[in-house]
């Protein structure tokens, strides 16, 4: 304790918590308040038109939230959403990685293209797609050479979400490649070499050394790919123009207590369906922490 | 210094290959097209969506249908329709204002705290640290019901504030430089206390000027974070002048359904800026998001 009497020290001490102190405010106000906030919320029929009027309900917004029928389908979606777009993502991100790292000439030209779906805005994604999958569409027109169907992807109750996935994974896949692309640097060349002198070829190399060295990075994009599905809003609310429509085809968990609490002002039932999206992610992470630990050890 | 390493490697294994048989055999040729055909078909599968928005954001409404490739009639009407009847260069110049501010932000909160946490011993640190790694597993869904109240109370639904304040700060970034400073040599801050800097100049004159790299990504994350942010804005705007780009072009595209050209061209205004400061700085994003990736 005595070592705070030393001015060095102490003038050491005081410039840590000026350093700290925008953090330490800004955690406060907007993390660690709203978050008790929610949760005393997630407790209340809480209206925001009559907020005098909210009382505590105990757990009544929770067994509502897994009566509703829009919610669980809210669930449905989010969980098939989620279930399909990492594995392709992680799968088309992995072998674009291997691809972009070897010699090829345009290197550079290729990792830019792969990129730049990840810097436009899933507004702009959404806008240019529903173009190219409306009826009278590109793709339509495509697929019609092979004798199918003209439909609206996004107005169609069947095709809707697909169409969001697809969104999704032509959006992330660049990101998730240059992780995998970083991951690959650091596997030595000199791995592949020796595999080169045992005779294995590039497939088998492939799968003997290069997946299961970027073991780590590939739990990494399947988790990050996880929390941001699981969060999937800006998509979802524009190809329906914000109803979760056609007949609840893309309404997500994020996209359901969005409207609940500021479509209907039912802040407390929307914050309930915060929170079960947050146990979600929760276990989640710590399974894949869990997996993940296990498998290092063996 | 990496890239001359590089470089020099792949030249002395072409010098070194036409001694022996092509290293991967019998194999050789059939994988080469196969890498061939996946980077150019994925190539055009990224750029193609851009590059038919763009054409026909240029055609005359008349033609959008058409599956022609016709360029004589190529047309600014649609941008300027759009910039006529939409207050475009409002919702730019709201967009820009609020990416710079929540930028400046992020850099000033993210390195101070990160410095701090780094390499100053001070009580609390510990359970500083813990916290912020915690609080990068709460999803922003669960603290946005409270945060939109507590900012509709405060009055500041439809103004900067607003739309800054909430993303001044984030921990992810914040780790970010703690992970960066952590790795930095002593002497160097040995040297400048010796000097009688003391630690806030020590931050500020020797430290900061050295985070170059992490800044950069931080800066480039931050932006690009805000340009794109919909959700948050949307809520947080209900004036048609306060509107941020994505806002503004998801609230005509209702309207503007049977003009493509005109959602199309709506879709290029959000999206060419960034793509311009992407080819600008394309090296910084790479190596920016690929470092974000490896730090966990």
């Amino acid at each position: 304790m005595n070592r705070w009497k030393s001015p060095r020290l102490r003038q050491d001490m005081i410039a840590a918590y000026i350093l700290v102190l925008p953090m330490v405010l800004f955690i406060l106000v907007f993390t660690i308040g709203p978050v008790i906030y929610a949760f005393l919320l997630s407790f209340q029929n809480f209206n925001m038109l009559a907020p005098q009027r909210s009382t505590f309900i105990g757990l009544k917004n929770y067994t509502d939230l897994f009566k509703d029928p829009v919610f669980k389908k809210a669930l449905m979606n989010t969980f098939t959403y989620a279930g399909i777009v990492v594995p392709v993502q992680t799968c088309i991100a992995l072998v674009l990685a291997v691809v972009a790292n070897q010699n090829i000439r345009g290197k550079t030209f290729y990792r830019v293209a792969y990129y730049l779906p990840a810097v436009t805005s899933a507004v702009a994604v959404a806008a240019m797609f529903m173009f190219l999958f409306n009826t009278r569409g590109l793709v339509n027109r495509f697929f019609s050479i092979f004798g199918f169907q003209s439909v609206s992807w996004f107005a169609n109750p069947k095709y809707a979400l697909p169409l969001a996935m697809i969104m999704a994974i032509w959006s992330t896949v660049g990101t998730l490649m240059l992780i995998f692309l970083a991951g690959m640097q650091d596997i030595p060349e000199s791995v592949y070499e020796a595999a080169d002198v045992d005779g294995a070829n590039k497939i088998v190399q492939f799968f003997s050394i290069t997946v299961p060295l970027l073991r780590e990075k590939t739990m990494f994009v399947v988790l990050i790919g996880f929390i941001g599905t699981l969060q999937m809003f800006d998509q979802a609310y524009v190809i329906s123009q914000g109803t979760g429509g056609p007949i609840n085809a893309t309404m997500t968990v994020v996209l359901f207590l969005y409207l609940k609490a500021f479509g209907e002002n039912r802040m407390g039932y929307g914050s309930a369906a915060a929170f079960v999206l947050f146990i979600i992610i929760f276990a989640l992470t710590v399974v894949q922490k869990l997996v993940f630990e296990r498998k290092a050890e063996s | 210094m990496a890239a001359s390493k590089t470089k020099l490697e792949t030249k002395s294994s072409i010098k070194l290959k036409p001694g022996k048989k092509t290293h991967t055999g019998e194999g050789f040729k059939p994988i080469k097209i196969l890498f061939y055909t996946l980077t150019i078909g994925y190539a055009c599968i990224a750029l193609f969506p851009f590059l038919w928005s763009f054409y026909t954001s240029l055609r005359p409404t008349a033609e959008v249908w058409n599956m022609d490739f016709s360029i004589t009639k190529l047309t600014l009407d649609a941008y300027i329709n759009m910039a006529t009847k939409f207050p475009i260069f409002r919702w730019y110049f709201n967009s820009i204002l609020v990416a710079v501010l929540v930028t400046i932000g992020n850099v000033l909160i993210n390195s101070m705290a990160g410095y701090a946490l780094a390499r100053i011993d001070f009580p609390g640190r510990d359970f500083l640290f813990y916290l912020v790694l915690a609080i990068m597993m709460i999803p922003g869904q669960i603290t946005m019901i409270p945060t939109y109240m507590l900012l509709s109370k405060l009055g500041w639904v439809n103004t900067y504030v607003g739309l800054t304040i909430p993303f001044v700060f984030s921990c992810f970034n914040t780790f970010m430089m703690r992970q960066f400073f952590v790795n930095l040599p002593a002497a160097i801050e040995e040297a400048a206390e010796i000097d009688g800097l003391g630690r806030l100049q020590i931050f500020l004159k020797v430290a900061f000027p050295l985070a170059k790299a992490p800044i950069s990504t931080l800066i480039i994350l931050s932006f690009m974070g805000s340009w794109n942010n919909f959700l948050f804005p949307n809520l947080l705007t209900t004036q048609r002048g306060m509107y941020t780009l994505p806002v503004g072009l998801a609230s005509m595209n209702n309207q503007y359904y049977s003009f493509p050209n005109q959602s199309m061209a709506g879709a290029m205004y959000l999206s060419i800026p960034m793509i311009i400061v992407f080819l600008i700085f394309q090296n910084f994003f790479i190596t920016g998001i690929a470092n974000s990736g490896g730090k966990e």
